[in-house]
């Protein structure tokens, strides 16, 4: 089936089949390896990506085909250039990866938590983020980097 | 784990998926959320030869109070239900479980009216539409039917929806002021299927004494199982210590759960009972109800 | 161009700067196995065995054969007709079939590969694959297979299920001591099997070229220069012709040590098609037959005089290995460091030992941040404290301020072989009780006790062992567990080092830097690190056990003391003066007393390419393969306190606070880090994972629904701080701490818990502490 889906900005038209996930096709098909497998039974969120600008989905419980016709930021698309997102610079300034496997669902989930709740408290985040899980960290450093990144976004004006 | 091949239709109205269902039979799947069919299909537990997609259905994704409901479209999300102010406001029963279904990810794909279709015994939304006593409107070839939940219910992973029909949306009747809910849950983690669960709901009269109260536990049998003879306990009683106690007990009798990794059938039974008790106590703390006799 | 003859204060040890690796991983650069993707790259599926045990009777590859895209079928006969059948384990004395030949072991055992064009036409399939199966009896229970009526491995000579026995102490005398002791404990506990489950999956991609002649295999390798090696001997391909590439890895935790059949597989189909081949396991197949952790059964007994000194201590075990003896440690040391199990205690007399069986489960033992079975060593004797403790009535912080080996006792010969380098256990322990105001949390719990609540409060006082290790004593596989760093100072003074290890998250990008940085007065931000491509790094038997900063960290910065001492060569050249009169203060060189005749490292390597001394090789660069001359023994104070919801068996950890002594921190913020990941680690082990068999065999644990890893949400804030006693012999006083928390927690928790509970009678509760374990605990406690 041919399906035209638009990253970070860019449409992409391939021919894929119907039980193709989301998440291989962004890696195969679109070089997009920033998101990650992790599991098999949706529970682990490193695959986790932005579907519309407004949803965080598990990508890897999805199917291509569904996304034909819609738009879809992944972690390569955060950065503004060579400029990172607040979020990736809160990551890096407050130690919130240490392997970096989980580290781009964790963005991705985060983006959206920011965008509908811009000030969160810290059990705000942690119930936020409980769909990405985390071997390395213990969630208290990412925990940190949300906060940090909130604080900075909030100095900038909310785009409309 | 990848899944089976199948063929892909994509609906864009319901009379779309209507004919799409009808024509491919048993063999076809409605897909929505997909966040149980897709983990299904990934381990070829499900092999459906046709999904039949309905997100692209606009008419389906609503949620809004008409009539004396909250009417959910099939393509509402839990999220949704999750963020709305509304849902906050009046139907705490609810609000509590859309906290507490799957995890916050799942909730931003996965639907209310596709849980309840899925009818996993240890599913968090059949729990709640019992004790709310929600009816689901199912629409086949002939028009719709207004199912009530008791009967929509039917066994694990059964329900009244038939082939070639589509349920198109949940009806939560609205509580009044002096109606309030809560929903209990234990889970192992954030993210599991309940361990046991309950959802009560009911009404403080004037005078006092308790109506239309709604009892359901999770996890505790094939499918959410309504405490009927709790439910009648508290009709018309006043609240207090051991009519909470006595109703709490009539739900550890009805519980009939399995043993697997999450406890045995002694632990979890004890817990219906603990949550049901819970959830009553919260809901009378809920409306005020001042200090239990 | 400007070269400075000011260094800046280079102090770049103790440092919190932030990680060189993270721009990668933040923009999604990180290059993991899966992310690599070569020309014409084949695609590897496994096909597992339903049956715990059962004999292969017939495998048909007709239907499988027959999917479009597929170019191979391999069994366990076409590998042992190749001489792959077989492979050794990393402990050396035993072997593993790659895939099943003659029977199954285990269930999900690898039994078939299939080798197609896509991962899709290669999964379909392997579910095409016939394999006609007779089942045999099983057995679970290492407690039922050392009856041995069911002999799992027949291959081996012995048809026995018991794989060896081990033991180190004074037997006699230990008896003796403890049945003459005024009071003798005499305790069973379990360290449940658990699994270390990194979110990155194991995986490979084997390229046999034909054009070269050479075999790249990029490998999730914690050790890549041992898997060549292994490859090689297995194989028979010659080390040089054989490339191991260990790219980003997203978490080892030891699972990714052993080598798995996968890796074999790929590896021999790629040498047969000629093509690139992918294998990357799925969830399942990581929980089921990757190398599991713990899984011992222990007998714990410990002997005091009424007034609580310490007699005597006798541990012992029974350790179910799976079907395979695959528990990578090293040779001499069957049963890991599990000697430390005097932990941090000065026991007069101490015995310990362990038999370990065969049973229908998959192979492993050492995984999970277990520093080689220090875990189960370290949660034995903080348990058996505790209930000695409770036996004693006394309070169990006294108890193990009574027995601690002193500051003064150090370096201390431990009764079961190990000499600690350095420790000061009171001054942690008396810092975790004051910070967490332990004497207000038993006051507060004495007020809850009398409400009926229940309140817990447990402390950990581990000693643990890390760094193997001296060459004397530690070999994998015959290969002594050295470890090495080159570095090269290029002309404009930065650099690059290159060690045989290898991290999955722990920060050597960072934290070499910051070692090279300090010794040679270097910015740390110009000293690229490298890890991981065994054609250029020199060799080293890789990261687990925390052995890197112990072992690599001291190579580093003993290479880079190699090339202090050649660039103090050219300081005195540069400087016009006699050797001795030059000395390395401030991060210079300068003429001793005339801190204005001075040059910076900077200077100097931009002469050792444009004006090195006569009688003096151009170039800055140095290599050390370091042997240790000793472990080293981190040690920490954990306190848990814990509040328990009797009505639904409901822990909650209120605060847990881990005081950590790691000797000499290179980077204050890496540290942190990893110890609110091990944290995270013990308790998931403490409340809610295990991997758990029922009687027929049959995996009850099979993915991530099953076998649980805490979110966000349920894991608790970890409240850390630190002591520094210095390793006496480290070259810069460092320990290894990435196991500690892993190491140190689980008691803390399980203490805490029986704490709680013990006003009802109960005194011990077996890990995962679920709700219905406890809420049973508590019925059973009532009656």
């Amino acid at each position: 089936m041919k399906i035209r889906v638009t990253v970070n900005g860019t449409p992409y038209e391939r021919d894929v089949e119907p039980r193709t996930l989301l998440a291989y096709f962004l890696r195969e098909q679109c070089g997009l390896t920033g998101t990650h497998v992790g599991c098999d039974s949706s529970s682990c969120g490193v695959c986790v990506v932005v579907l519309d600008g407004e949803r965080a989905v598990k990508s890897c419980t999805m199917f291509a085909v569904m996304a034909d016709g819609h738009e879809i930021m992944t972690v390569e698309g955060l950065a503004d250039g060579a400029t990172l997102h607040p979020l990736q610079q809160a990551f890096w300034d407050c130690h919130g990866l240490q392997c970096g496997y989980c580290t781009p669902g964790m963005l991705m989930t985060s983006v959206v938590l920011l965008k509908n709740n811009p000030n969160p408290s810290e059990h705000e985040i942690r119930e936020a983020l409980a769909g990405n899980l985390c071997r390395c960290t213990g969630y208290q450093n990412i925990v940190k980097s949300v906060q940090q990144a909130a604080t900075e976004l909030s100095k900038v004006p909310v785009e409309a | 784990m990848f899944p089976a091949a199948f063929s892909y239709l994509s609906a864009h109205s319901i009379d779309e998926a209507l004919a799409s269902l009808l024509e491919h039979g048993a063999d076809a799947r409605v897909l929505a959320g997909g966040q149980s069919l897709i983990p299904a299909m990934r381990f070829r537990l499900a092999r459906p030869g046709v999904l039949v997609d309905i997100n692209p259905v606009g008419e389906l994704n609503y949620l809004r109070e008409e009539g004396g409901v909250l009417a959910i479209g099939a393509g509402a999300r839990d999220a949704a239900l999750e963020r709305s102010a509304a849902v906050a406001a009046r139907y705490h029963l609810m609000s509590d479980a859309a906290a507490v279904v799957a995890d916050p990810v799942v909730r931003q794909m996965g639907t209310v009216v596709g849980s309840l279709c899925h009818n996993d015994p240890a599913g968090d939304w059949g729990v709640v539409a019992l004790a709310s006593r929600a009816e689901i409107v199912v629409r086949g070839k002939s028009g719709n039917r207004v199912v009530p939940i008791d009967d929509f219910l039917v066994d694990s992973y059964t329900t009244a929806v038939a082939e070639g029909e589509l349920a198109v949306e949940a009806r939560f009747p609205t509580p009044g002021e002096r109606t309030s809910g809560s929903y209990q849950k234990i889970e192992r983690k954030v993210g599991d299927f309940a361990t046991a669960a309950a959802a009560v709901q009911f009404t403080l009269r004037a005078d006092g004494t308790i109506a239309d109260a709604g009892i359901a536990i999770g996890a505790a049998g094939p499918k959410a199982t309504r405490v009927a003879a709790a439910e009648a306990l508290l009709a018309g009683a006043r609240p207090s210590k051991e009519l909470f106690r006595a109703a709490a007990a009539e739900a550890e009798k009805i519980s009939d759960p399995i043993a697997d990794t999450r406890g045995d059938v002694e632990f979890k039974r004890a817990m219906a009972g603990v949550l049901v008790h819970r959830g009553l106590v919260a809901t009378f703390e809920r409306l005020g109800g001042g200090v239990l006799a | 161009m400007a070269m400075t003859t000011e260094a800046p204060a280079r102090h770049a040890i103790g440092v919190a700067m932030k990680r060189k690796e993270d721009p990668r991983f933040i923009q999604g650069r990180g290059r993991y196995l899966d992310d690599i993707v070569l020309p014409n790259m084949l695609f590897l599926a496994l096909v597992h065995s339903p049956y715990p045990h059962a004999r292969i009777v017939k495998i048909d590859k007709t239907a499988a054969l027959a999917v479009p895209g597929v170019k191979a079928v391999i069994t366990g006969d076409d590998l042992v007709a190749a001489n792959l059948g077989w492979i050794p384990t990393f402990h050396g004395y035993d072997k593993q079939m790659v895939l099943a030949v003659g029977k199954a072991v285990f269930q999900y055992q690898e039994v078939a590969g299939v080798i197609a064009t896509s991962r899709d036409a290669a999964f379909d399939a392997a579910e095409l694959v016939d394999v006609e199966y007779e089942p045999l009896d099983v057995v679970v229970d290492p407690f039922e297979a050392m009856r041995d009526t069911t002999i799992i491995r027949d291959d081996r000579e012995n048809k026995t299920n018991h794989i060896y026995h081990w033991e180190v102490g004074k037997r006699d005398e230990t008896d003796a001591a403890l049945a003459a002791s005024d009071v003798h404990i005499n305790e069973k506990m379990e360290f449940q099997r658990c699994h270390p489950a990194p979110l990155e999956p194991c995986g490979i991609v084997a390229d046999m070229s034909r054009g070269t002649g050479r075999l790249t295999l990029y490998l999730t390798s914690q050790a890549p220069h041992a898997h060549r090696t292994v490859v090689s001997l297995v194989t028979g391909i010659p080390e040089d012709k054989i490339h191991v590439i260990s790219p980003d890895i997203g978490g080892g935790f030891g699972n990714k040590v052993p080598v798995y059949p996968g890796y074999v597989v790929a590896t021999a189909a790629s040498v047969i098609l000629g093509s690139p081949v992918k294998w990357v396991e799925n969830r399942t197949e990581n929980l089921t037959t990757t190398g599991f952790a713990r899984d011992y059964h222990m007998n714990v007994e410990i002997g005091a005089t009424k007034d609580g000194k310490l007699t005597a201590l006798k541990v012992t075990t029974v350790a179910d290995h799976g079907a395979f003896d695959a528990a990578a440690d090293p040779t001499k040391y069957p049963a890991g460091m599990f000697g430390i199990v005097t932990g941090s205690y000065d026991f007069p007399l101490a015995f310990t030992e362990l038999d370990a069986y065969f049973t229908n489960k998959a192979p492993g033992g050492v995984a999970y941040r277990c520093s080689f079975r220090v875990t189960e060593a370290s949660y034995a004797i903080e348990r058996g404290m505790d209930m000695l403790a409770a036996r004693l009535g006394m309070d169990p912080a006294d108890l193990r301020l009574k027995n601690f080996v002193k500051k003064e006792q150090f370096p201390y010969p431990s009764p079961l072989g190990f000499v600690y380098d350095s420790g000061d256990y009171h001054l942690t322990l008396q810092k975790a009780l004051d910070k967490i105001g332990y004497a207000d949390l038993r006051r507060e719990q004495a007020e809850k006790r009398a409400r009926g609540e229940y309140m817990g409060i447990g402390i950990s006082t581990f000693t643990e062992v890390v760094g193997a290790g001296p060459s004397k004593l530690f070999d994998i596989m015959g290969i002594k567990m050295f470890d090495s760093a080159e570095i090269r100072i290029h002309p404009t003074g930065s650099g690059i080092v290159r060690t045989g290890a290898r991290h999955q998250g722990q920060g050597h990008e960072t934290t070499w830097a910051q070692i090279v940085a300090e010794e040679l007065g270097l910015d740390p931000q110009n000293i690229l690190v490298e890890e991981g491509d065994t054609d250029t790094a020199p060799y080293g038997l890789g990261t687990y056990a925390s052995r890197s900063t112990p072992v690599a960290g001291g190579a580093i910065a003993l290479a880079a003391r190699k090339i202090r001492e050649k660039a103090k060569k050219i300081a005195a050249h540069l400087l016009e003066a006699s050797e001795d009169d030059v000395e390395w203060t401030n991060y210079k060189f300068q003429i001793a007393g005339v801190p204005e005749k001075s040059v910076t490292m900077q200077q100097i390597a931009f002469a050792a390419y444009t004006n090195p001394p006569p009688d003096t090789e151009p170039g800055l660069e140095a290599t050390f393969y370091y042997d240790p001359p000793n472990l080293t023994f981190p040690h920490g104070a954990y306190i848990a306190v814990v509040d328990v919801d009797a009505d639904t068996g409901e822990t909650k950890v209120r605060r847990f606070l881990a005081i950590d002594d790691c000797g000499v921190v290179i980077n204050p913020l890496v540290v942190e880090g990893q110890i609110h990941g091990g944290l995270t680690e013990g308790y998931a082990i403490a409340f809610m994972q295990e991997i758990r068999f029922d009687s027929g065999g049959n995996h009850l644990n099979t993915n991530f629904t099953e076998y649980l890893v805490p979110t966000s949400l349920d894991t608790p804030a970890w409240e850390t701080d630190n002591t520094v006693t210095p390793s006496p012999h480290h070259p810069i006083g460092a320990k290894g701490v990435g196991e500690s928390p892993n190491v140190g927690s689980p008691a803390a928790f399980v203490n805490a818990v029986v704490d709680a509970l013990s006003p009802l009678g109960i005194k011990h509760i077996e890990m995962p502490m679920t709700r219905s374990k406890v809420w049973h605990a508590i019925q059973a406690a009532k009656a």
